[in-house]
């Protein structure tokens, strides 16, 4: 990484907290998949969860929009505050809570409707257009800052499955971006992704960054360094390690998160 | 010697073409198996395939040729002058007759050399085939008994080739198979082919029904359109057949027990057609896996009742509680409903019996939309309404529209509940609480009982089975379209 970047994050690091997590344990049954993670992530920051599979840390990702009440088996508990106040207390409705906080997932996942109608869904579900010149803004809006607009202006009534993996994925992220979140999640976003349309989704982190607290999973460690200024090393549900993401990945405090960098455990 | 017997022979010689064609193959590679092509096992199935398949080829033949050539030699020593329907009657005279004598020394009251000179001055052959239980309209005449002598004599010497015949093909195809038995050949190739000619013969025996079905209504249909004009049964206005006067005075317009047809069949899908959708919806998107393990199978039992035993309902129940509240006198005061039957009655019980098909089809299919779909929803904050509503059904849109498309093939060929629920008058009319009939339910009652199958009243029938076949298979059709082109764009 040059020398811009590492300026550039030890600003950001200066933000404010957007997300405090205290003492959350998460159980699937009996399985216990989450002990006692503390973190706290700030506001206008790329956050990067790394780890071998099953360490939790998608689990841990899906429980800050309260994805996981979906699942019966699952089980939360411990502290989760935005913006101080605790998503998980009763007052809270899961469904406002994630409009707040978006998402995008592994798999890109469009509806099968037209790329307009893709985009214009949560804006449509949460009445943030007055009229359809305003929707027609708002599409337009999020699809520019998916960095997708130009490839699909021309084309808007066409199905959004019918677009490319990387277009999807992108599609994806204008979708989220429409319902104007304060934070957005992404589970793996390009797994499923070539390295063209990875490097344009994480040029579009970047950006992203500007408006938004972005929290992102990633199973490749190169990703991590690139797009991230904070990064957490989940291990066997544990947090191990939090830190700047170049701490973390030139100074590890802790011998597993060494291990897992360099490549001994996974 | 009887067919049975020479099955059972050459299926012996099927099993033993086994055993010593794998002995063979082994013995050519040393005792080794991994010297071979393939496994010891397919050089044996191979001869035994050999032994079996052509000997059963020629025994299929043979038993379908004999009865011909033999027919067609005895009558012709029957009355030249005779027409073709007499002549029928005189050979099957012969072949009852034929078979007797064959009964009768079987059973010991003929010795075979008695049963060949046996004639008509001397022995009174209708007595004789009486004791052994054959019973005869009237007495054999000489003509009859020479021609049935024939008859035997025909078939006994081509009983005796067929077994001959056969057992030796049998013989020749397994010799040829074990001859070609060694390491290097590739019996497994050879089985697989085999495997592959069953499963194409049983898919062409289900499409060889199909179109024998087709064709058996195509036939008797143009038979019907040579009595009755074509135009009058297309846009006839009245259904009236007459069964007294033959041959004139009868209406076979189809429109009536068409629109009987379309009228039932819609009420019955607007019964079916939501609360099926919201039941599967209910079950595949809201209901815990307990009440789902519990409500599923429950709700397919409906499709398990016998259509009788809904008529039934219809009959018992639900029309005379439909009579009592829009009949004279009812609760609404209204009499719009003469009597139980009705369009009314049969609509609603058969939607009660669509149910689980519209249900079971969508809610599999709901289950197929991806999870994905449903989390990108709640990942945006839409509520579970909103994700079914705008998400999973219209994904799920083409599969549920085939669904009730299948539902209303179903419903247009249900034929016991209309004829319990819906009456029998073909009427024209647009009021449900009136009794209609359908084209199933006129095809029963033109097809049962004393009906000339020459009479354009019988075929009718025909002409009937053939306009619903040709609509429920465009339904089908128009179905599968309608689930493929948006299957492609969508997956």
């Amino acid at each position: 990484m040059d020398d811009y970047y590492t300026t550039d994050r030890k600003m950001s690091t200066m933000q404010d907290t957007k997300i405090a997590a205290s003492g959350v344990q998460v159980y699937y049954a009996d399985n216990h998949a989450i002990k006692d993670v503390n973190v706290d992530i700030g506001d206008k920051t790329v956050t990067a969860f790394i780890g071998p599979s099953g360490c939790g840390k998608s689990t841990f990702l899906r429980c800050l929009n309260r994805m996981n009440d979906t699942i019966d088996i699952c089980r939360v508990e411990g502290d989760i505050k935005i913006d101080g106040e605790d998503i998980y207390d009763k007052k809270v409705d899961p469904v406002q809570l994630r409009a707040k906080v978006g998402m995008v997932f592994q798999k890109p996942n469009p509806f099968p409707k037209s790329i307009y109608d893709n985009v214009a869904y949560g804006p449509k579900i949460h009445g943030l257009a007055s009229s359809k010149a305003d929707l027609d803004n708002i599409v337009e809006k999020a699809l520019r800052r998916g960095a997708i607009w130009d490839e699909v202006k021309d084309r808007l009534h066409a199905p959004g499955t019918g677009l490319s993996g990387g277009q999807q994925q992108r599609l994806c992220i204008a979708r989220a971006v429409a319902t104007e979140p304060e934070v957005l999640l992404m589970d793996e976003p390009c797994s499923a992704l070539d390295p063209i349309a990875t490097a344009q989704v994480e040029e579009l982190i970047d950006e992203l960054r500007q408006n938004y607290a972005v929290v992102i999973v990633t199973h490749s460690m190169q990703q991590a360094a690139r797009v991230s200024q904070k990064t957490a090393f989940f291990h066997l549900g544990n947090l191990v390690e939090y830190d700047d993401t170049d701490t973390i990945f030139t100074n590890p405090k802790d011998p597993r998160t060494e291990s897992y960098i360099s490549g001994r455990i996974g | 010697m009887s067919n049975l017997l020479i099955i059972g022979i050459v299926l012996i010689l099927g099993a033993v073409g086994f055993l010593l064609g794998r002995q063979r193959a082994l013995a050519a590679a040393g005792g080794d198996a991994r010297n071979l092509h393939s496994l010891p096992k397919y050089y044996g199935a191979n001869v035994g395939l050999n032994a079996i398949v052509p000997a059963f080829g020629v025994l299929i033949v043979w038993l379908l040729a004999q009865p011909l050539l033999v027919n067609a030699n005895v009558s012709g020593m029957l009355d030249e002058g005779a027409s073709a329907g007499a002549r029928n009657l005189l050979m099957a005279d012969v072949r009852r007759v034929a078979d007797g004598l064959d009964t009768a020394v079987s059973q010991g009251a003929l010795t075979a050399e008695g049963a060949a000179n046996l004639g008509t001055d001397t022995d009174n052959v209708r007595e004789i085939l009486a004791d052994v239980g054959v019973a005869l309209g009237s007495e054999v005449t000489a003509q009859t008994l020479s021609a049935a002598q024939r008859y035997r004599a025909m078939s006994a010497t081509g009983n005796i080739w067929k077994t001959i015949i056969v057992i030796a093909a049998s013989l020749a195809g397994l010799a040829l198979a074990f001859m070609v038995t060694k390491p290097s050949f590739r019996a497994r190739n050879i089985v697989e082919t085999g495997v592959l000619a069953v499963l194409i013969f049983a898919a062409s025996i289900a499409i060889m029904t199909t179109v024998g079905i087709v064709l058996s209504l195509v036939f008797n249909t143009i038979e019907f359109f040579r009595l009755y004009a074509a135009s009058e049964f297309f846009f006839g206005l009245r259904w009236n057949p007459s069964f007294s006067g033959r041959g004139g005075g009868s209406e076979l317009g189809i429109i009536p027990l068409l629109w009987g047809t379309l009228y039932i069949s819609l009420v019955a899908l607007i019964v079916a057609v939501p609360l099926g959708l919201f039941a599967a919806i209910y079950l595949s998107e809201y209901a815990s896996k307990g009440v789902r393990a519990f409500a599923k199978p429950l709700l397919e039992v409906l499709a398990g009742i016998p259509t009788i035993v809904y008529g039934l309902f219809a009959l018992l129940t639900v029309g005379p509680l439909l009579v009592e509240v829009f009949g004279e006198g009812g609760f609404l005061g209204v009499s719009w409903m003469a009597g139980g039957t009705a369009v009314m009655t049969a609509g609603l019980v058969m939607g009660i019996m669509l149910i689980p098909f519209v249900s079971s089809l969508s809610d599999d299919i709901i289950n197929a939309v991806p999870q994905s779909l449903r989390d990108g929803s709640y990942g945006l904050g839409a509520t579970k309404s909103e994700t079914v509503k705008q998400v999973v059904l219209p994904a799920a849109l083409p599969g549920i529209v085939g669904a009730i498309l299948l539902a209303a093939s179903r419903a247009i060929g249900e034929t016991m509940i209309v004829v319990l629920g819906a009456g029998a008058a073909a009427r024209l009319s647009l009021n449900p609480f009136d009794a209609m009939t359908t084209v199933t339910a006129k095809i029963v009652s033109q097809l049962t009982g004393d009906s000339d199958f020459a009479s354009p009243e019988a075929l009718v029938a025909f002409a009937l089975g053939i306009t619903l076949f040709v609509i429920t298979l465009a339904l089908n059709v128009f179905a599968l379209y309608i689930v493929r082109k948006y299957r492609e764009q969508y997956d």
